[in-house]
């Protein structure tokens, strides 16, 4: 915390060093683009490049941005000195005022404020966790594990039909018992619940785990420690469209936006179960697919031209997408029957061990 | 039947003599300007002022000019004007204002304010008609002063002469001096004797005029103390000469012949050329002028538009020049940014004429709203009329948008612009006997647009450079409202004090320049598309990171379908 507290001192200095000077105040951000991002193969993840960009105060494109900054990376500080923990919300809600004399404010949205703490994290190399700002709760998780977060003990399969909402920040809790064989990641609440009515994750020993979409950081974080704690392989299921593809890409590689972080949260030996375009044939499926639409087509593209997806078996993958133009939702696999999912196509699946890499 | 009462030819010759001009005049005058009561005041003093100027000019004397009017009754005004021109000798001063179409203006080609003889003769006849009095004009040409009552004999189109006194003269004054009543209406505005005297003060900076309204005193000072350059008299050119004139010049000429009439009553013709003419309308040379008939009148005419011959000289002009165009503007208008282009003089239907635009911009021009346009006809103020005028059509048909105004289709340009189209001839195309529109000859119409051009081209400079100041202005302000927040948050990292970090910031400011050019540079970079750190992607969908899934619609309709 010292170090943290240390480095954003460090670059307050660096600023007011450069006005002195007579010079044009300018903070150096590392690019968080695509053409910034490296796949390591070694690792199997991304990893960011050294390309980056001056963000200096006298520019007009700049001056607001370069504000922004310098006032989050005061909030942080303060969040730091005093102890407190607090929401990304709340930070963009205690940064939002209006100039004097204007209609302008410092900060218009959330998505204004967001990014501006990554640029902080990615240009001081502090984790957001380690800035004490925390995202909202997302993703939920079952099984036969007991954990201690903040002195409470909480087991993870009495937990109802709700299951354990993940928090943002992960990092102070402790595994005390793992009961499991593998850790199986599911896009989707509403297929997370069947599987959880089901009972599947006792039939099957495993852990059961929703993202609810795009995975967040607290999430990816879970799932890397208990994959890499506790050796468990990890299964990923997605609908089969670009944007499932890519939930699950982010799990295993790491994300193009934060790759900086990727060592933290990816998990090179996440594989994809499902859902993909063989099985659509197989379990015929094809009454319950629907229609790929432009931005499908493109995306998919994309995601075929990343060095990551460039495995044989991913480029016929998204070659059949783009070809047959069509996409299928976990939900296709109840138009066999609510219980096809639990009773045939993941047993089936886990049995054959049919997995993507 | 009822018995039907018939006229002889007899009877009717009874009832048939001549029209006066002044009896003709009488029954129409709108046709000079009075037809109704606000314009005849303008038109009064237009009559009066503009026939002081032209003395002046001519007598080459700097022109003090006193203006008065005082409102006597409802709708009852005294008018009056006094210069300090040459005077005019005693015996002339009862024709020259008591008889229409006398003056020497209407015999010659020769650019001046009035032309047609019957400016100041008509104000007076104006004045008989409606108030019932005569005029007074005192008159002196630095001897002796003649004062006068004077009014028109409408039926003989004769001057009468209700007294005549002569009196001394100690301080030699000069100048003339005429004073009358009539009926009026008296406003401000755009079309008023106040603006009339306002746009003729543009024009004429080198005069002095006083005047006292009913509203109160103006001023309008002399600014140039040099007298215009004299316009030179010209014999016309048989490019623009009408058949009826021609005819009228043919019965009046002392020239023994047809080759000689040709030769020395038109300009650019030689003995050559008027053969050539000749032979061309089938008329021997040695044929009288006045002998000519009804047909070979109209070949000769048809035969002089047909040969080759020389433009007319066009240094016969005595326009205003760029400079003073700039000092008039500047002396009745307060503007950031004053310009003047003068043309060449050039030619249409055998008459040179000459072009110059002024255009003011910014300053304590209003600054919404249409451009203001003077336009002048020989110097002289051209208030009515505008939409059917050879310089607004010329004014509307440039492209003001490519000089960094305002317009909107087909229109003047918007904002604080003021125009002045100075059109200088010896013979005005004016539209009718009011004399308020010149017509659009295409000659004139592309001279006029040229000017415009010319000027709108510096103007341009003008207004990029106070843009682009504008827009480092902004620049500063953006900097100068983020600079305590900045301060702020430095000093919360720093421990610094704030106010000593602010004071570091606005230094920056004042004294590096260099840096305030970069931001400059560095701000066109950007609008040509480099971007910022961190905003895309490059990817036609943005990753969605926890925390602000809102942004993106795709997940939120995953969200939905969810939620089912």
């Amino acid at each position: 915390m010292k170090e943290s507290i240390k480095k954003l001192e460090q670059l307050g200095e660096k600023v007011l060093k450069d006005v002195e000077k007579g010079e044009n105040p300018n903070l150096d951000i590392p690019l968080r683009t695509l053409s910034n991002v490296k796949y390591d193969k070694k690792t199997g993840m991304l990893t960011i490049g050294d390309k980056s960009a001056k963000r200096y105060f006298f520019n007009v494109a700049h001056a607001k941005k370069f504000m922004q900054t310098m006032m989050v990376a005061a909030f942080t500080k303060e969040l730091l000195e005093e102890g407190i923990h607090t929401s990304l919300r709340d930070a963009f809600y205690a940064l939002k005022r209006t100039f004097p004399n204007s209609n302008e404010n410092t900060f218009d949205e959330q998505s204004e404020s967001d990014p501006i703490i990554v640029d902080i994290e990615v240009a001081l190399d502090i984790l957001r966790e380690q800035l004490h700002l925390s995202a909202d709760v997302r993703g939920r998780v079952v099984g036969d594990v007991v954990i201690e977060d903040r002195g409470d003990s909480v087991d993870w399969s009495k937990l109802g039909s709700g299951g354990w909402s993940m928090p943002s920040n992960v990092e102070e809790i402790k595994f005390k018992k793992v009961k499991a064989d593998f850790i199986l990641v599911i896009e989707k609440n509403a297929a997370f619940e069947r599987l959880h009515e089901d009972k599947f994750w006792q039939k099957h020993k495993c852990i059961l785990l929703t993202t609810q979409g795009q995975a967040a950081r607290g999430v990816r974080r879970v799932i890397q420690r208990l994959s890499s704690e506790f050796k468990l392989p990890v299964y990923v299921l997605t609908d089969i469209d670009s944007y499932g593809l890519y939930i699950y890409s982010v799990i295993k590689r790491g994300s193009i936006s934060l790759s900086h972080v990727s060592d933290r949260l990816g998990t090179p030996n996440a594989k994809f179960l499902g859902l993909t375009m063989d099985d659509i044939e197989k379990y015929g499926l094809q009454k319950f697919t629907i229609k790929a639409e432009d931005t499908d087509i493109k995306r998919a593209q994309e995601l075929m031209n990343y060095e990551w997806f460039k495995s044989p078996d991913w480029q016929r993958q998204l070659k059949m997408l783009m070809q047959k133009k069509i996409k299928a939702e976990l939900e296709a696999l109840s138009g066999r029957g609510l219980k096809f999912m639990t009773e045939t196509y993941l047993p089936e699946k886990l049995k054959k061990k049919e997995f993507l890499d | 039947m009822a018995e039907q009462r018939v006229l002889t030819a007899e009877e009717m010759a009874k009832t048939m003599r001549e029209v006066s001009v002044a009896e003709f005049f009488e029954k129409n005058r709108h046709l000079l300007g009075y037809e109704n009561t606000t314009k005849a005041l303008i038109t009064i003093i237009k009559e009066l002022v503009d026939n002081s100027l032209d003395a002046c000019d001519e007598a080459g004397i700097l022109p003090d000019i006193k203006v008065q009017i005082k409102e006597v009754g409802p709708d009852r005004f005294r008018i009056s004007n006094e210069d300090n021109g040459p005077g005019v000798v005693a015996e002339k001063v009862p024709f020259a204002f008591g008889s229409l179409l006398y003056g020497s203006k209407f015999h010659r080609l020769r650019q001046s304010r009035g032309t047609q003889g019957i400016g100041v003769s008509g104000a007076i006849l104006y004045s008989q008609l409606t108030a019932g009095k005569h005029a007074k004009v005192s008159a002196s040409t630095g001897k002796a002063l003649h004062d006068f009552e004077i009014g028109i004999d409408v039926a003989k189109n004769q001057p009468h002469v209700f007294s005549h006194k002569e009196q001394k003269n100690p301080d030699n004054w000069h100048g003339i001096r005429i004073e009358m009543e009539a009926e009026g209406r008296y406003i401000e505005g755009k079309q008023s004797v106040a603006e009339y005297l306002k746009q003729t003060a543009i024009a004429n900076p080198h005069a002095k005029i006083v005047y006292d309204g009913p509203n109160g005193k103006i001023n309008f000072d002399r600014v140039l103390k040099e007298v215009p350059k004299q316009p030179k008299e010209i014999r016309p050119h048989p490019y623009g000469i009408e058949l009826g004139i021609l005819r009228r010049m043919l019965a009046g000429t002392k020239a023994r012949n047809v080759v000689g009439f040709l030769t020395s009553e038109f300009s650019r013709v030689g003995k050559g050329s008027a053969e050539q003419i000749c032979k061309l309308a089938k008329i021997e040379f040695s044929r009288k002028a006045q002998s000519l008939t009804h047909e070979e009148s109209e070949r000769l005419h048809k035969a002089m538009q047909m040969v080759k011959l020389i433009a007319p000289p066009t240094d016969v002009l005595s326009p205003m020049g760029e400079h003073v165009i700039t000092e008039g503007l500047k002396k009745e208008l307060k503007a950031d940014f004053y310009v003047a282009i003068s043309r060449s003089p050039t030619v249409y239907r055998g008459y040179p004429f000459q072009v110059e635009v002024g255009i003011a911009y910014g300053g304590e021009l209003q600054q919404e709203g249409t451009a203001q346009l003077f336009r002048f006809g020989n110097k002289v103020p051209l208030l009515y009329h505008q939409s059917d005028c050879a310089t607004a059509s010329a004014a509307t048909e440039v492209n003001w948008r490519s000089y960094g105004l305002s317009q909107s289709g087909g229109g003047l340009p918007q904002g604080p612009v003021a125009i002045l189209i100075h059109f200088a001839s010896v013979w005005v195309p004016f539209t009718s006997e009011g004399k308020q529109a010149i017509a659009e000859y295409p000659e004139i119409v592309k001279e006029i647009k040229l000017a415009l051009q010319d000027a709108g081209r510096k103007l341009s400079h003008f207004v990029n450079q106070r843009r682009r100041a504008q827009a480092q202005a902004m620049r500063r302000q953006i900097f100068e409202r983020y600079m305590p927040v900045v301060a702020e948050s430095l000093s919360k990292l720093t421990k610094r004090d704030e106010k000593t970090i602010l004071k570091k910031f606005e230094d920056v400011i004042k004294k590096r320049a260099a840096i305030m050019a970069e931001a400059e540079k560095s701000e066109e970079e950007n609008k040509e598309g480099k971007e910022d750190v961190g905003e895309v992607i490059g990817e036609s969908m943005v990753e969605v990171e926890e925390g602000n899934e809102e942004k993106n619609e795709k997940d939120k309709e995953k969200k939905k379908g969810e939620e089912e």
